[in-house]
Parts: structure tokens; sequence; C-alpha cells
């Protein structure tokens, strides 16, 4: 469920940058889906990163093996809540 | 129709200063990537880089020269001066009229830049070295180049990101060849080794944090270096007149644009350019011995450079040896397709092919022999030299061994 405010906050940017509206973002959605190419993908990790003052490891390389998970919505959320965590 | 051939070359790289330092580093396969020691690294993310560390541009310019020298300038007018060393070419009036000064570099004095808004914006200075905008400006390399040696023709600066290097020389080739230019010096000189360069740099996703790696399955990104190489290009019968060394043959150049993707490559874009080049060089697929590969190991460039080699190639594709020497002296921007032609005259030269160094694991999307890890000996006739700049820019020189 998209619901507490880092879900939100997180979709919110996604839907931006795919300019779709926010009711189109499931937690199952993924990038492919939104058709986000790899630039796309760098400016969400970054809008991110700048909503959230965190520092996301990613490698448009390899965005599989990345020790952050971006394969759909709810596992980037629950990426970012860990590292927000980590932040303390 | 004229013939341009190179008969001076000079080289700074992190594989050394000189042209003979930057070979034997070719040779051996040497890394000249390492941790970056040159600024402060501690906010950095991506910790390695090729810097020229051994390049200190105090140990080759005097006080006067050095306030009006950013570090491009610097390394560029140290190339000029063993280019034109080695060619023994002696610039009067009448060839000075004739000489073209062609230069690449994406970013100019990036370093001038990057210190002096570091004085204004964080320590508040009210005021700057009177010679700034001389020595950031893109074209300074070129100015301070055509006036120490005084060359009066046609003369500008190239920048086109990472093919920025190919585009001069391509420019400098076409300048001699129609007759507009009897002489040029050429080539290609950057440095983004600065804090606010690396920052950019990071920003994109596509550095490595731990090596650059091109062609192997298990590659993970580009790593930045710096460094220049210029090249003397000479019309071939006045070169033969004076009894120069002749180290090799541009035979032909081929430009494209992708008009696609501001940072993705394109077969397509990058395939034409290769056509084009081999075209105008009157050269048969069949007949390309070595390409010396853009290969940032990035994963998208090397899978879009293998398909671009395979479909212009054809069954050469098999037997051409390919090799990206990124691995070695990182990816030095406007300055590649420069310090990469020392590679291709190396290869033509002495029949010594560089290797591609840290090919770990053959990748299934390439299927090229990429002269992994060692360099090899061999008879080479005719080499093509690729760059693929962001932005879809694109610049193939073809060059062709000298006998004489």
């Amino acid at each position: 469920m998209i619901d507490d405010d880092v879900s939100i906050r997180v979709a919110q940017i996604i839907a931006e940058q795919a300019m779709l509206d926010l009711d189109s973002i499931e937690p199952e959605t993924t990038l492919d889906d939104l058709g986000l190419d790899s630039l796309a993908l760098v400016e969400v990790v970054f809008g991110i990163e700048e909503a959230f003052d965190i520092s996301i490891p990613f490698n448009a390389n390899e965005p599989k093996t990345s020790a952050f998970n971006i394969s759909n919505v709810a596992h980037i959320v629950a990426g970012v809540k860990s590292l927000i965590a980590a932040k303390g | 129709m004229r013939r341009v051939v190179i008969t001076g070359l000079g080289v700074v790289s992190a594989l050394g200063t000189g042209r003979e330092a930057h070979m034997q580093g070719l040779r051996e396969g040497r890394s000249g990537i390492a941790p970056i020691t040159l600024i402060d690294p501690e906010r950095l993310l991506i910790k390695i880089a090729a810097e020229a560390k051994e390049f200190r541009g105090e140990d080759h310019f005097d006080r006067q020269q050095l306030a009006q020298f950013d570090r491009v300038t610097e390394m560029a007018m140290y190339c000029a001066r063993e280019a034109v060393a080695q060619s023994g070419i002696e610039f009067d009036e009448a060839l000075g009229l004739r000489t073209a000064t062609i230069i690449g570099t994406a970013m100019g004095g990036l370093n001038t830049l990057d210190e002096n808004y570091h004085a204004v914006y964080y320590e508040m200075k009210n005021r700057v070295h009177p010679l700034i905008i001389p020595r950031l400006m893109a074209n300074a390399p070129v100015s301070q180049i055509s006036m120490a040696y005084g060359l009066k023709g046609a003369s500008w600066s190239v920048s086109t990101a990472c093919s920025s290097s190919n585009h001069a020389i391509a420019q400098a080739f076409h300048l001699i060849r129609s007759g507009m230019a009897d002489a040029a010096l050429t080539g290609g000189t950057e440095s983004v080794l600065c804090f606010g360069g690396i920052k950019a740099w990071e920003a994109l996703r596509v550095m490595s944090p731990d090596g650059c790696r091109p062609f192997s399955k298990n590659r993970n990104g580009m790593v930045l270096g710096e460094g220049a190489a210029i090249l003397v290009l000479e019309e071939l019968e006045i070169a033969r007149t004076r009894g120069a060394l002749i180290l090799g043959e541009i035979a032909g150049a081929g430009m494209t644009a992708d008009a696609g993707d501001i940072v993705a490559p394109d077969v397509d874009g990058a395939a034409r350019a290769m056509q084009l080049a081999l075209a105008d060089a009157k050269m048969a697929p069949s007949e390309v011995d070595y390409i010396n590969a853009h290969g940032t190991a990035t994963t998208m460039n090397d899978r879009t450079e293998a398909a671009a080699i395979h479909m212009v190639l054809g069954a050469q594709a098999n037997s051409v040896l390919v090799s990206s020497t990124k691995s070695m002296h990182g990816h030095c921007i406007g300055a590649a397709g420069a310090l990469e032609a020392a590679a291709t005259l190396m290869a033509l030269g002495e029949g010594i092919v560089a290797p591609t160094i840290n090919h770990d694991e053959a990748d299934a999307e390439i299927r090229l022999d990429v002269v992994a890890n060692i360099a090899r000996t061999g008879r080479i006739e005719a080499a093509l030299s690729n760059s693929f700049a962001f932005g879809g820019l694109n610049a193939v020189l073809a060059f062709r061994k000298w006998y004489g």
C-alpha cells in the first residue's frame, strides 16, 4: 500500500519523472512499466536522495546488482526506509 | 589527392610524462588508475582516477607562463614541444602562415574555473587574478601553441565531449588534404579531475568505484583520466622533401550524429561513422587489422560499440584486434582520441598492439578479440580509432602504416 509519508513522497517523485498521475503508481509497479530509461532512473535516484537527505548506492551500469533494490516501487520504498533508519 | 602523414607526437598521461613513458606503459599493460591523490578525496564517492601524477607545470614552464596556463594548457604545451622536437619541423614565416592549430578539449580550463568559483562563492573573495579568463577559455591551448611556434593558419578549438580530439584531428587532416594548410598541430587536452568536475561525473552514476574493465563481463563503469596528446600532421610531399621520419598516415575520417539520446549511445550512429571513415580512406573492411575502441567500460557503450564493429566489419570482426587503452590511461574525455592515436601509431609503427587490461571474463554480447591483458605483436597495416561522445557525436579516424 502507498499510504505512509515515505511511500507517497517516493511515488510522487517517480510519477513526476514518468509524467503520470500518482494513481498510476502501485507497489508492484516496475520502473520499466513506466517507461523510465536509465537517465530517468538516475534522476529518480537523485530526487529521492534530495527529498530524504540520504545517499543511495546505485550504479547505472549494474542496476540489478546494486546494493539498492530498484526492481519495483515497494522495494525502493523499503530501501529508502532502511537508509533513513540507518541515518538515525 | 594530397596525403597527410604524422611526423611528431607528444603525450602526457597517467602512464607517464612524454611519448616514450606513455608507450612503455601501453606495451607493459600497466594501469595508470589509482586512488586519487592530487585533490582531497574525502568527500568523493568515486575515489579512483587516472591522474597524470608525475606531470607538474612548474617543472616545465616559467612564472609568467604559469600565470597564463591552466593545467590543460600546460599539458598541451608540453606535448606540442615534444611533438615538434620529434618531427624536426621548423616553422619559418612561410610555413607558419600555412600551418593550422586545432585542439580538442571538452571542458577547457575547468580547474581554473573550479578554483576561482571556490574563491568567490566559498571564500567570499571579491576579486580574482586578472588572467583567469585567458587561462580558462577553451581556446587557450590553441592560442598558446600558435603563439609559441608562430602558427598563423586557421586555428580553433573543438569541443564535442569524448570525441573532441578525433573531431580536431579529422578537421586538421581535411584542411591539409584539401590544400587549405600544409601542416597542423592537432590533438586534445583535458583535466576534469578537480572537486567540482569529479562531483558532476559522479552524479551521472556511470563511474566505476573499483576499476576500468572494458569489454569484460564484470565491467561496471568508466574511470576518469587526464592527459594530452599532440600530433604534427604534414602534407606527404613536404614531409618527404625535408626527410622527416613518418610515423603513420591518416587516410580518412568519418563523422556522424546519432540525433537520438543525450547520453545513450546508438549502434547506427557509431557504425555510420566507421563506414564513412573507411570510405573516405578507400579502405575495405577486410583490410582493418586493428581498432582502438572507444571502450569506456560502461555497460552500454561496450555493447553498442561491439555491435557496430560487427555490423561494419562483417567477417573481419572475427579476426580484427580490438583494444581499449582506457583500461590503462582512463577516460581522458576531450583528450581521449589523441591519446588513442598514440596507441594506434604504436601498433602501426612497432607492430605492438596495446592490450585491454583488467579483462577478467568474456562477454557473449561482445564476441571480439579484445587483446586481453597482454600486448600482442603482429603486422598492423590499417587501423581505425573510434570516439563516440555523449550527445551522440561520433568521430572515427582511419590510419595506414607508412613504409618508407
